[in-house]
């Protein structure tokens, strides 16, 4: 690692030579950070949505969480890095929160506040202020439709899935707070017409919308376990699990609860073309064709046939009637789900996955037994608080995002150099882990500065031009249970749409109206300053004087400063720097 | 417009101002190399393979293994072929170049799992939460990376998508995926090469200055891949993608079909010396109406393509150094269900494998009287990948480190199908 460094450095002052004449060392960033106590009073929002001092200590949990995470430090003598700078550590909440960076007026209202307990106040604005509510639910429903339906669900033709309705249901639930077993709730039980405009519109039926119908409800069995269990059952479709306690019963068992339910096709009228899906229960007969006691069949590897009716993975048994109005089989699974303590912990795994990069267990939404948390004794403190709090999602946020761990630099120091989930070993969040970009928060970003500001236009429209540059890095599989991935994060595809693609075109435009055109027309900026401003408004910090003298020189040498500032941005926005959230 | 060199640009001048980045690479190849295959000398090997992957599990007692009067044989009827075994009517054309392919009908698999099976097929290992495993792409092009010093493309191209990546040997050797028309996005930059050039060191300062800063090995991965890209902008083998220069004869031979052009740009790739190349063929998961589906749509599809493309190799000579390999996730159930289709099936299906030094026209193996059994021995998808290693020249004892600084065996230890080396 470090040969190749160095060898890469000497090529890199090979090509820069030309424009730089001398290197000065970088001056490290003046800290100052101010550490967050319980005793801080922060801002919280009014009803009017201005900003208040309002006195709001800092929650219990986040010392706690310090606690437990300092505690794995010490047992592994790890020794955290300093904290990350205010002004990157902004960007990185941005992201992590908003799904993008920060634009430079927000980055200025932060600089400006001289308050100690500025990060509290930011964090408590971003959650409830009303200017910032649009922009958390659109994060928020990205990444659940994303789990939900997958980055293609709904975008064939003939897909009984409305992504437009999914979505729907999902910014309403997110920009109200809805509580997380609420809405859990509503996407295992949804009845409905999956398209926003329908008659007995209901967004949430499109969760399970395609995932009914085929193989007797086979995707719905493994997404429901996966998501809300953190249980991986579908690999005991065919035969028990050999290296978990899941038996080929048990996966059945929780496939019986589905087995009421169908999706509907509706058509345009005197057309083959689906028009809406409707998710509805009906009374189920059971393979034995005997109602009262519902059965289905599976057959063993070694051709034995079984029978299965509804049995909660804890061994809780439901009537096994097949009759809606006497057992709603998914109201049922519902309960026994929201009362598990999997459901708090799967949810909680993938809160602290989103915000550190890496969760307590891999994969993520693995908690079976034979998988040990890294972390269990803050897993499950976090699982239950947040059954304390009614599942306000927005409350977890706070502890996560306000704990010492999460001011963290991404530098690795000597002392925790070896705390790299890369290499195989359980993350212990003694540095902040870099990654890259999801391609929506790269998507969003651009937006950002290719406007100029982070004013939402046309939220449908957006969103649909959003999915069709999205379509251009999905593939999807050629099942018929959607399998799909993306090439994106890393991929030749994506450094290509970075150079050369329209996305980036525009933002580069000098005259295109967004932040760059801002940088460079304004009159009191000198080329110094707007350079500044370039590496401010990308990378949320100062150039080095390294870099300061190098790019000022390049524009200097330029056919025009204009021609010179463009390519200094082209270079900022393609950088790992920008495209990885650190 | 296809594909142009940024204007006024020759590649020696733009490269030279990447040289850092292309040290990097060299760098990391040497780290990750397996230790077997880094001892070896440098010797020529010339071989290709051209992976035909048909996403969603195809029903093969339908087209290679057929059961003309059993409960569960379904409507087709074998026919001769050119090779010392029969295959489905609906293949007439593949029918006629079989001296050249083989079947395995003997395959016997434990993953029924769409997920589960596409990667176990790749990789010849089970799904692991610890490790991702390279699929066979990348071990190819890894492995193959020292004797294609020469090739400013990607080494692993999948067209059309459905492949699986590179696991732990690292993002450089991901798949480059396109479509059957061979279409890049966005390979030009349209800016004149003084810009470009001041560009590009811009880059390169923020690129190492980041790197520097101990963030993690992601950020000069990155870096990696960069310089990959700029490779490719500039290079004259590019020209190879463009499938739109065949002659209407050509393309009319394969059929004017995705997997068709697939198929041709698959040869074009292979022909530019390209060491892997993975076509992808979906639409097999046929639950319902399954003999209609494979009838009027898949098979026709299938056999212009297929059979156009063995023809094609061998006519242009390049049979002997080519492997084609033809295979989904797993087999269909021998029993037609309700549906009128068929449900997954690994107990025991069929794969198709030739070219390369690969012996042709045999059966490898069988399945008893209704095809719910295979009668006799039986091979996996490690035994499957150590054969195709074999046929490329891939040492079998060639052991990767994974990330985690854990010993694999290439192709997890598979034993060769020895009836395909005869």
């Amino acid at each position: 690692m470090q040969t190749k460094l160095a060898v890469s450095l000497i090529g890199f002052r090979a090509a820069i030579c030309v424009f730089v004449g001398f290197s000065i060392l970088v001056a490290p960033n003046a800290a100052g950070l101010a550490q967050i106590s319980p005793s801080q009073t922060v801002s919280t929002t009014s009803p009017s949505g201005s900003l208040t001092r309002a006195s709001a200590p800092v929650p219990i949990q986040v010392d706690k969480i310090n606690e437990l995470v300092r505690k794995s430090w010490a047992d592994f003598n790890l020794s955290p890095s300093s904290s990350e700078s205010d002004s990157k550590w902004v960007r990185r909440l941005y992201v992590d929160l908003l799904g993008r960076i920060p634009s430079p007026a927000e980055q200025r209202e932060f600089a400006n506040d001289e308050a100690k307990d500025k990060r509290v106040a930011l964090v408590r604005r971003l959650l409830h202020d009303d200017r910032y509510t649009l922009d958390y639910a659109r994060n928020w429903t990205t990444i659940w439709t994303n789990l939900l339906i997958g980055r293609t669900g709904g975008t064939a033709n003939n897909s009984l899935v409305s992504r437009e309705g999914m979505q729907k249901y999902l910014r309403d639930s997110f920009a109200r707070n809805k509580p997380y077993h609420t809405m859990v709730h509503d996407l295992i039980t949804a009845t409905g017409s999956t398209k926003p405009g329908t008659e007995n519109f209901n967004g949430a039926a499109n969760y399970l919308a395609d995932k009914v119908n085929e193989e007797n409800a086979t995707l719905a069995t493994s997404s429901v376990s996966k998501l809300f269990l953190g249980l991986q059952i579908q690999c005991t479709q065919c035969h028990n699990h050999p290296f978990n306690d899941w038996k080929q019963d048990k996966y059945w068992e929780f496939n019986a609860f589905f087995r009421q339910t169908r999706a509907l096709r509706r058509f345009v009228r005197g057309t083959n073309d689906i028009a809406n899906a409707e998710l509805i229960d009906q009374d189920y007969a059971g393979e034995s064709n005997n109602p009262e006691k519902a059965d289905l069949f599976y057959e063993l590897r070694n051709g034995l046939v079984k029978v299965a009716y509804p049995v909660f993975v804890d061994g809780t048994k439901v009537d096994p009637s097949g009759y809606v109005q006497d057992v709603n089989r998914r109201q049922e699974l519902s309960k026994l789900i929201l009362g598990s303590k999997f459901f708090d912990q799967a949810a909680i795994n993938r809160m602290w996955g989103h915000f550190f990069g890496y969760g307590f267990t891999k994969p993520i939404d693995d908690l079976g037994s034979h998988n040990v948390p890294s972390n269990a004794e803050l897993l499950s403190f976090l699982a239950d608080e947040f059954r304390k709090v009614d599942y306000d999602q927005k409350q977890v946020i706070e502890w996560l995002v306000l704990s010492e761990a999460y001011q963290l630099s991404s530098k690795a120091n000597p002392g925790n150099q070896l705390d790299d989930p890369t290499l195989g070993e359980a993350p212990k969040f003694s540095h902040y882990y870099i990654r890259p970009f999801a391609a929506e928060e790269l998507y969003e970003s651009l937006l950002l500065l290719t406007r100029g500001s982070s004013e939402e236009s046309n939220y449908q429209t957006t969103e649909e031009q959003k999915s069709a540059w999205l379509q251009q890095f999905s593939t999807e599989f050629g099942t018929d249970e959607g399998d799909e991935s993306i090439d994106f994060s890393g991929t030749i595809a994506q450094v290509l749409m970075m150079f050369n693609g329209e996305m980036v075109r525009a933002a580069t435009r000098a005259g295109g109206g967004g932040v760059l055109q801002q940088i460079i027309q304004d009159p009191k900026a000198d080329i110094r300053v707007k350079i500044e401003r370039m590496f401010d408004a990308t990378l949320a910090r100062n150039p080095s004087k390294k870099e300061a003298t190098a790019f000022l020189q390049l524009v200097q040498t330029s056919g025009s400063p204009v021609e010179g500032l463009e390519d200094i941005w082209w270079a900022l926005l393609n950088s790992n720097e920008f495209i990885f959230n650190h | 417009m296809f594909f142009t060199t940024p204007s006024g640009m020759s590649r020696r001048h733009f490269m030279s101002h990447m040289l850092g980045a292309s040290a990097m690479v060299g760098a990391s190849m040497a780290m990750n190399h397996s230790l077997a295959s880094a001892a070896a000398t440098l010797r020529a090997n010339n071989k290709r393979c051209i992976l035909m992957w048909m996403g969603g599990g195809p029903s093969t007692i339908d087209i290679w293994d057929l059961k003309p009067g059993a409960a569960t044989g379904g409507p087709f009827k074998p026919i001769r072929t050119t090779g010392d075994l029969e295959i489905c009517e609906h293949m007439p054309l593949t029918a006629q170049v079989m001296d050249r392919l083989s079947i395995i009908r003997n395959m016997s698999t434990r993953e029924a799992d769409h997920d589960r099976g596409r990667y176990y097929m790749h990789t010849g290992y089970v799904p692991n939460p610890n490790v991702q495993h390279p699929s066979y792409g990348s071990v190819v092009a890894h492995e193959l990376a020292e004797y294609r010093k020469d090739l400013e493309i990607p080494p692993f191209v999948s067209i059309g998508g459905g492949s699986e990546g590179p696991g732990f040997l690292g993002m450089s050797w991901a798949p480059f995926n396109v479509d059957s028309n061979g279409r890049i996005r966005d390979l030009e930059m349209s800016v004149n090469e003084a810009r470009l050039q001041r560009r590009l060191a811009s880059l390169q300062m923020l690129e190492t200055s980041f790197i520097s800063e101990n963030r993690g090995a992601a950020a000069a991965e990155h870096a990696k891949v960069l310089d990959k890209t700029l490779q490719l902008m500039t290079s004259q083998q590019m020209s190879a993608f463009n499938v739109a220069q065949e002659p209407t004869a050509v393309s009319e031979r394969y059929g004017q079909t995705n997997f068709g052009r697939s198929c041709l740009l698959a040869r074009r790739l292979v022909e530019a010396n390209v060491p892997f190349v993975e076509v992808n063929l979906g639409g097999w998961d046929n639950h319902d109406n399954i003999f209609p589906t494979l009838r009027d749509q898949r098979l026709p599809e299938l056999d212009k393509g297929m059979s156009a493309l063995v023809q094609d190799l061998t006519e242009r000579g390049l049979w002997q150094d080519t492997v084609v390999l033809w295979m989904g996730e797993f087999g269909r159930t021998p029993r037609i269900n309700g549906n009128t289709g068929r449900d997954h099936w690994a107990r025991c299906w069929s794969v198709v494998a030739g070219g390369g030094g690969i012996k042709g026209g045999i059966a490898v193996g069988k399945t008893n009287e209704d095809g719910t059994q295979v009668d006799g021995p039986s091979y996996s998808s490690e035994d499957l990948m150590a054969s195709i290693c074999q046929a490329m020249g891939i040492s079998l004892s060639t052991t990767f480190q994974s990330s985690n600084g854990r010993p694999m065996k290439i192709a997890n230890g598979g034993k060769l199908i020895k009836e395909l080396f005869s």
